[in-house]
């Protein structure tokens, strides 16, 4: 693990363990509801102020958390093009399966639905605004009353390590393909 | 000794035993409240309650009355009692529109006092005239879910936190149910004969959830657990001063105090912490970790694996809440809740019992804290 990595993963994984402390709550806004309150934001009291730890200036993670679930979001290292389809259709792979992978949102947290960054726009009209989130995790309080909660916090900095691995092993089977193909087209002339 | 109980492997939110200790009622995370009888050392399931709709969130049986009252996300409140040998229910009136949260009974049990998402409390009474439980609602200043309930021993005043950050003691006075003059307490030298009285307010000041309430046994002094970490004590004989301890420990969710010094609280860390606050110099301070548990090695390769997950899972050498340390102690997950099983003749607490998110209800020997 390199040296910058594991100081990054363990402040994630520190706020993480602050963060996953659930408890079940019902909707105080709708009857014989129970919702995931850091999704549908009805009452201020009960989020928690979103945590971003970044890497450099594109690795970084959202912690947004609230009584009863935590949303996770990860901006996965995309040094160039090629990375950034290899992301994209990785993250998306996973996403359109979703429903198997239980802790996994549909789609990633995207910018104007955080708090955090209508504040950054806020303050700083100049600045550009960041480039969003790669994937989400929605976890709520009935994930963790089934699952050990330090299990799945395990869990998400296992596929914050692996995710980069993945991505870098794909893309040099993408270049060493391209330079055998290329080899071959080459040795026509 | 710690005796350890379990149910089932769902969680187990809430619990409540008996007037005689042989039986407990919980319910395990649905709509139904289970009652278990104790059979030499094992507890059998005898009665299952199911009137309510959705998830039951607190139940609490009467020790006087040997009345349960149990209620539940549906806004719902139900009064249980034993006629011939069967749990008949009756319906309580609440008029909440939102999920009722905790309930309790009163300590003389003629009333009973209902938290909810709707940002109320109701204090229930019996109306004979019509067979039911009907309510007196206190609103203001509640600004968001009430989560716990503690009563005073003197039947009057009510402890309550909230969402909104504050611990809050209200006067709980029904004209139909108590006496025409009550006595002042150590809270307020104002009469306190109107339902609704707000007789103190605290906040710690950061943003937490109070989760846990609870008066001490001699009533003077109320204690709280928020989710900011930290615990908190106001004392009526100190002029109503408060003391805050900010703890390293992840957020507490309950508390309970086995005597008038000693506090034990406990929550998502999964293990009771005991905490001493001293009277006169109004100290409040962490004594000890009541689950004495240690790991149990499985593997020879303990050195070899502690290597490896400290590069697999960031885990820092000095680090206490790895991955596998949560295997330490008894409970598995967070303790939801603590109540007294039996007290000891001078009024403290001999025997604790925790209920957690594992299934587990868990008993505690606290005779040594009274």
């Amino acid at each position: 693990m390199s040296a910058t990595l594991r100081p990054y993963l363990a402040a994630v994984r520190k706020t993480l363990e602050a963060a996953f402390c659930l408890t079940d709550f019902n909707s105080q806004v709708v009857e014989r509801h129970n919702k995931p309150e850091v999704e549908v934001r009805g009452n201020k009291e009960l989020l928690l102020n979103p945590v971003v730890i970044s890497r450099n200036d594109k690795e970084r993670v959202l912690i947004e958390s609230s009584i009863n679930s935590v949303r996770i979001s990860i901006a996965v290292k995309q040094a160039d093009d090629i990375e950034r389809i290899l992301v994209h259709k990785f993250t998306r792979f996973l996403m359109m399966r979703a429903d198997k992978f239980v802790i996994l949102r549909r789609k990633p947290v995207s910018l104007s639905d955080t708090r955090s960054t209508i504040l950054d726009e806020k303050t700083n009209p100049q600045q550009q605004p960041p480039t969003g989130y790669d994937i989400s995790f929605l976890v709520t309080n009935i994930h963790t009353e089934y699952m050990n909660r330090f299990k799945i916090i395990d869990f998400i900095i296992h596929f914050m390590e692996e995710i980069d691995k993945e991505i870098n092993e794909m893309k040099l089977a993408i270049n060493a393909r391209a330079r055998i193909t290329a080899e071959e087209f080459l040795k026509r002339f | 000794m710690t005796q350890v109980n379990v149910f089932t492997s769902e969680p187990v939110p809430c619990h409540s035993f008996s007037p005689d200790r042989s039986k407990v009622a919980i319910s395990p995370n649905n709509n139904e409240v289970h009652i278990f009888k104790k059979d030499n050392s094992k507890w059998l399931q005898e009665t299952v309650l199911s009137q309510h709709d959705l998830r039951v969130t607190s139940i609490d049986w009467a020790q006087k009355t040997n009345k349960i009252v149990s209620c539940s996300a549906d806004k719902n409140a139900y009064v249980w009692s034993l006629d011939n040998g069967v749990w008949k229910p009756t319906l309580v009136i609440l008029r909440i529109h939102r999920a009722a949260t905790v309930v309790r009974w009163s300590p003389n049990a003629d009333k009973f006092a209902v938290g909810s998402g709707d940002r109320t409390i109701s204090v229930c009474f019996f109306e004979e005239a019509n067979d039911w439980w009907i309510c007196k609602h206190i609103k203001k200043p509640i600004k968001s879910t009430v989560t716990c309930l503690d009563w005073h021993h003197n039947n009057i005043l009510l402890a309550c936190g909230s969402t909104d950050y504050r611990a809050r003691i209200f006067s709980a006075y029904v004209k139909e149910v108590d006496s025409a003059n009550p006595e002042p307490s150590e809270w307020s030298s104002k009469p306190t004969a109107s339902t609704g009285n707000l007789i103190g307010e605290w906040t710690t000041g950061g943003g937490g959830w109070v989760h846990g309430v609870a008066f001490s046994p001699d009533g003077s002094k109320l204690a709280w657990v928020s989710h900011d970490s930290s615990i908190s004590v106001v004392d009526a004989k100190k002029n109503q001063a408060f003391i805050t301890v900010k703890t390293p420990d992840l957020p507490y969710l309950t508390l309970i105090w086995s005597s008038n010094r000693f506090i034990i609280a406990a929550g998502h860390d999964c293990c009771p912490m005991l905490y001493k606050y001293d009277e006169n110099s109004g100290k409040l301070e962490c004594l000890e970790k009541l689950d004495k548990s240690t790991k149990k090695e499985t593997d020879g390769f303990s050195a070899m694996r502690k290597f490896r997950e400290l590069d697999k899972f960031a885990i820092s050498l000095n680090d206490n809440s790895s991955s596998d340390s949560i295997s330490d102690t008894i409970h598995q997950n967070s303790i939801r809740e603590i109540r007294a099983h039996s007290l000891s003749k001078s009024g403290g607490v001999d025997r604790i019992s925790t209920v957690g998110l594992d299934g587990k209800m868990v008993f505690w020997d606290t005779s040594r804290y009274v």
